[in-house]
């Protein structure tokens, strides 16, 4: 079974398991606003495959990341 | 030097038919695994050859642009841009799915059907979730069994679909015994789960996240509450950088959204490319023979018209810029709406709102322009050729 690490989450630390990708821990902690869309809207992925940006967030401090395409990393800092 | 974009099964088929040619070959793709979106996670014959193929394979690389002259591909990658140079390229970029717009489909929680399945391929648990899945093709059934295996209660499957035009491609099946086999090991795994044709989901609801979807059958309306809401119309080709690169007589585009046929599709393609197109040959009547299933599969899960009728006036259709059904409805073409309301102009570049509006008014997709993704200007500046 692959290892558990810890990421930050909006500040918060969680612990998720080591090889999956940052918006499926996202996900998995019931984080359900990746963004905040240009009209207010609370958006979350949508094609999980890297085509449809919405699942965008700040990750150590790069803007607009594709969550669904990039794995955690321990001590990952991702901010919704 | 042979370039392959993408890792899905024509890309990998594509890299592994060049390199027993004797073909340098290098692949790039957006992931940051080979396998593509049907393969993604999986173990399998192509999969173990690719890894132990010694194949160079550039993960997590966004092609940005092409260039057909200099027979160049600029991509970026976590660790910066970088330009590669080919002789041939072969794009098998694979597909994505078609979304069409219908309230509450911005909410967080509706994800697509293939899109829920990749998320839950990458560790995302779905046990206990309730899901609706709605949309058309075989697809849904596939996710479906896929959702069920991993211990989520699938409540419905709402499929377009009439079943006279299914009892067609029921035929289909029996002229394709894997197919038949397929479908049945399918069958089983959704029992339980109820397969409603003629139906779709019409809207979407809840605070801030997905509570519940509203579905229709003929005059019958009723409400699901749900965790999830998986919803697929089919397959799109992800043609951007064939479309911009496809005069050049060195590239060469393989696969579609249909397995078989973009296995084979990449196999001949990397024979051919390699310089040894004979080695094709035995392929071509596979290929016609899945090209027909795939046709058959089109025609049975075409799109009905009401289809159309389920944007309200308020309702998203461009997600990245958040413009309304009601806004576009004032311009006569893609063109015109882009000037006017950025239709198109977010960051998935109009992937998503491109097919939606092509199904809603008939816009023809607009022109093409580089970068094809969203880039860094670092990696638009000069950056060294390898």
């Amino acid at each position: 079974m692959a290892e558990c690490i810890v990421i930050r989450v909006n500040g918060h630390a969680i612990s998720v398991r080591d090889g999956i990708t940052v918006a499926v821990a996202l996900l998995q902690a019931d984080e359900l606003h990746f963004r905040t869309s240009v009209t207010g809207e609370p958006r979350a992925p949508l094609c999980g495959m890297g085509i449809c940006f919405e699942c965008r967030v700040t990750i150590n401090g790069h803007t607009h990341a594709r969550s669904c395409q990039i794995l955690v990393r321990e001590g990952m800092q991702v901010v919704t | 030097m042979i370039v392959v974009v993408g890792a899905g099964p024509a890309g990998i088929a594509a890299a592994l038919r060049a390199q027993e040619c004797g073909a340098r070959v290098t692949v790039v793709d957006d992931n940051p695994a080979p396998g593509g979106q049907i393969w993604r996670g999986d173990s399998n014959v192509w999969l173990t050859r690719f890894r132990a193929s010694g194949i160079p394979f550039i993960a997590s690389a966004r092609v940005i642009t092409g260039d057909a002259q200099a027979q160049t591909l600029l991509v970026e990658t976590p660790e910066g841009a970088r330009k590669l140079t080919w002789d041939k390229l072969i794009i098998a970029a694979g597909s994505r799915e078609l979304f069409l717009p219908f309230p509450g489909w911005t909410l967080p929680g509706v994800f697509g059907a293939g899109g829920l399945q990749a998320l839950a391929k990458s560790g995302l648990s779905v046990a206990d979730k309730t899901v609706v899945i709605g949309g058309t093709g075989p697809l849904l059934l596939a996710v479906a069994a896929y959702l069920r295996q991993h211990g989520a209660h699938v409540k419905l499957i709402a499929e377009q679909a009439s079943p006279a035009g299914l009892a067609g491609f029921a035929k289909e099946l029996l002229r394709n015994p894997n197919k038949l086999l397929q479908g049945v090991a399918l069958a089983r795994h959704i029992a339980g789960s109820p397969y409603v044709t003629n139906c779709w989901i019409e809207s979407a609801t809840g605070q801030g996240r997905l509570e519940a979807v509203t579905l229709r059958q003929g005059r019958r309306t009723w409400t699901e509450r749900c965790d999830f809401a998986a919803i697929g119309y089919g397959l799109v080709p992800d043609n951007e950088l064939a479309t911009f690169l496809m005069n050049s007589p060195n590239v060469v585009i393989a696969g579609t959204g249909e397995l078989n046929l973009a296995i084979l599709e990449g196999e001949i393609a990397g024979f051919t490319v390699a310089g040894y197109p004979e080695r094709a040959l035995g392929l071509y009547g596979k290929r016609e023979k899945a090209h027909r299933f795939a046709t058959a599969l089109q025609h049975t899960f075409a799109l009905r018209h009401e289809l159309k009728s389920l944007p309200r006036p308020d309702t998203i259709v461009c997600r990245c810029e958040d413009v309304t059904f009601g806004l576009l409805c004032e311009f006569p073409n893609s063109r015109a709406a882009k000037l006017h309301t950025r239709c198109g102009m977010g960051p998935c570049q109009g992937r998503i709102c491109g097919p939606a509006a092509e199904f809603l008014f008939g816009w023809n997709p607009g022109s093409l322009r580089p970068p094809l993704f969203p880039a860094k200007i670092g990696s638009l500046m000069p950056a060294t050729t390898e």
